[in-house]
């Protein structure tokens, strides 16, 4: 399959492509790993007609500690957050989440910006972002701005990132030491995007609930934050039957279509599968 | 379009070529450079039949521009046995352990489990499974290929390979 022609544009820097943005209007895509868009244009979903590849500027990648923060540079890879030591100590669901998503080769080259940005609601890591209460940095013309990702999120490919907008950077809150954690994902086989997906962060003291967020994958079109389901476990021990009345109120925030994967009512329960067991598994793991 | 000069590195050799930009990786490969050992199986980046190692990464040729890999170092499957030619461990370890029928995966195999051994010198079982998991082989069960990259591990480890009892 051959996509249609199109302009290659390679900036070196985050104020070039900007530039080349605001030039192009909306004849110019951002392509960053490429493993959503290239698809979609050897397709010819897609057929932009000038292509500016991010891969070029050496300040999007990166993962560096700021404070109590981690900030990650649009363009590193999912290889490079599994590889990264700082984040296996400060925040293993990014590590865990990442090891879920597609296989090896595409790891290489998936971009956490291209999977944050690009509104997906089968994407990982739209969700963990939420859950992890994540800021993106994005720059335009105007400037630079934060976006909370919680408040990021519109609709399928719809988010709050501005044309002429480069998502430039991910600041990520590190969990209180001791957090429990769990990213659960029901997908058919390696490669494939989750039938549904939960996201699990939480503190326990004196054996019960401390905080706790919770956010699922896949399960409508965007990712969501199952803010009533935390409201109910903060505070308990997590016994079985507040668990069954938090999984009830996050199945209850779903509306998944029905796709290869499934008809509707089974995503919807598998959703809450998965955050049964994305909370035990937190559970064990955390500590106080 | 205008097309775009582009220069990299092939198993060593340095390619200089003009490329239109929509001509993918696995093209420019095989239909202007002749280097056919990378196939095309699926073409939608999900066999891993393409797969060539660039910059040290293994890649899916078919879902990379050929403009994206301007001054890079790849290495194909013909650029994997030794310089005297005789075979790679890997190579050698996937004719003693069985690990192709039809052989159409055998090159991206080889050169994924050629970036595997390096990142790894001595993976479990579990690990060159889950190291493989984007390349597809519909004949063998994988079972002959997970053995070929043992035996490749343990001859680079210098050690003599020793099948699991059954």
């Amino acid at each position: 399959m051959i996509p249609g022609s199109f302009n290659y544009h390679r900036p070196k820097s985050v104020q070039e492509a900007v530039g080349l943005l605001a030039k192009l209007g909306d004849d110019g895509r951002l392509l960053a790993g490429g493993h959503s868009l290239i698809p979609t244009m050897k397709l010819r979903l897609a057929t932009p007609a000038n292509l500016i590849d991010l891969g070029g500027i050496a300040d999007l990648k990166g993962i560096r500690a700021d404070g109590n923060d981690i900030v990650v540079g649009a363009m590193t890879t999912q290889h490079d957050l599994i590889a990264s030591d700082l984040l296996a100590s400060k925040i293993p669901i990014l590590r865990e989440t990442s090891a879920q998503i597609a296989d090896p080769q595409v790891r290489y080259v998936g971009t956490l910006g291209g999977n944050v940005a690009n509104g997906d609601p089968a994407n990982d890591m739209p969700a963990l972002m939420m859950c992890l209460n994540a800021t993106f940095h994005a720059s335009g013309k105007s400037g630079e701005r934060k976006i909370a990702a919680r408040g990021f999120y519109q609709g399928l490919y719809a988010t709050a990132l501005q044309s002429g907008e480069v998502l430039t950077a991910i600041r990520i809150p590190v969990p209180a030491a001791g957090h429990g954690y769990a990213y659960e994902k029901l997908k058919r086989k390696i490669g494939d995007f989750a039938t549904a997906a939960a996201a699990v962060v939480l503190t326990m003291k004196g054996g019960k609930v401390n905080s706790c967020a919770i956010a699922l994958t896949n399960v409508a079109d965007k990712p969501l934050l199952a803010e009533e389901a935390t409201k109910i476990l903060i505070g308990s021990a997590l016994d079985a039957a507040t668990v069954k009345r938090a999984v009830a109120a996050a199945e209850a925030i779903t509306s998944p279509a029905e796709d290869p994967r499934g008809p509707a009512q089974y995503r919807t329960k598998m959703a809450g599968v998965m955050l049964t067991r994305a909370l035990a598994r937190a559970k064990s793991l955390a500590k106080g | 379009m205008a097309k775009s000069q582009v220069a990299m590195k092939i198993n060593g050799k340095t390619v200089e070529a003009l490329v239109e930009p929509r001509t993918l990786l696995i093209y420019f490969l095989r239909d202007q450079l002749g280097i056919t050992g990378p196939h095309i199986g699926c073409d939608t980046s999900h066999c891993g039949a393409c797969t060539v190692d660039l910059d040290g990464k293994s890649v899916k040729s078919c879902t990379v521009f050929a403009v994206q890999a301007d001054g890079a170092d790849i290495i194909t499957i013909e650029g994997i046995a030794n310089p005297d030619g005789t075979l790679h461990a890997l190579q050698e370890g996937f004719r003693q352990m069985h690990g192709l029928q039809c052989g159409f995966c055998t090159p991206g195999m080889i050169t994924r489990a050629y970036r595997l051994l390096q990142e790894n010198k001595n993976p479990t079982e579990e690990e060159i499974r889950y190291g493989i998991s984007g390349n597809l082989c519909r004949c063998t069960g994988y079972q002959n290929i997970v053995k070929a990259i043992q035996y490749a591990a343990a001859k680079l480890n210098g050690v003599t390979f020793q099948e699991a009892a059954e």
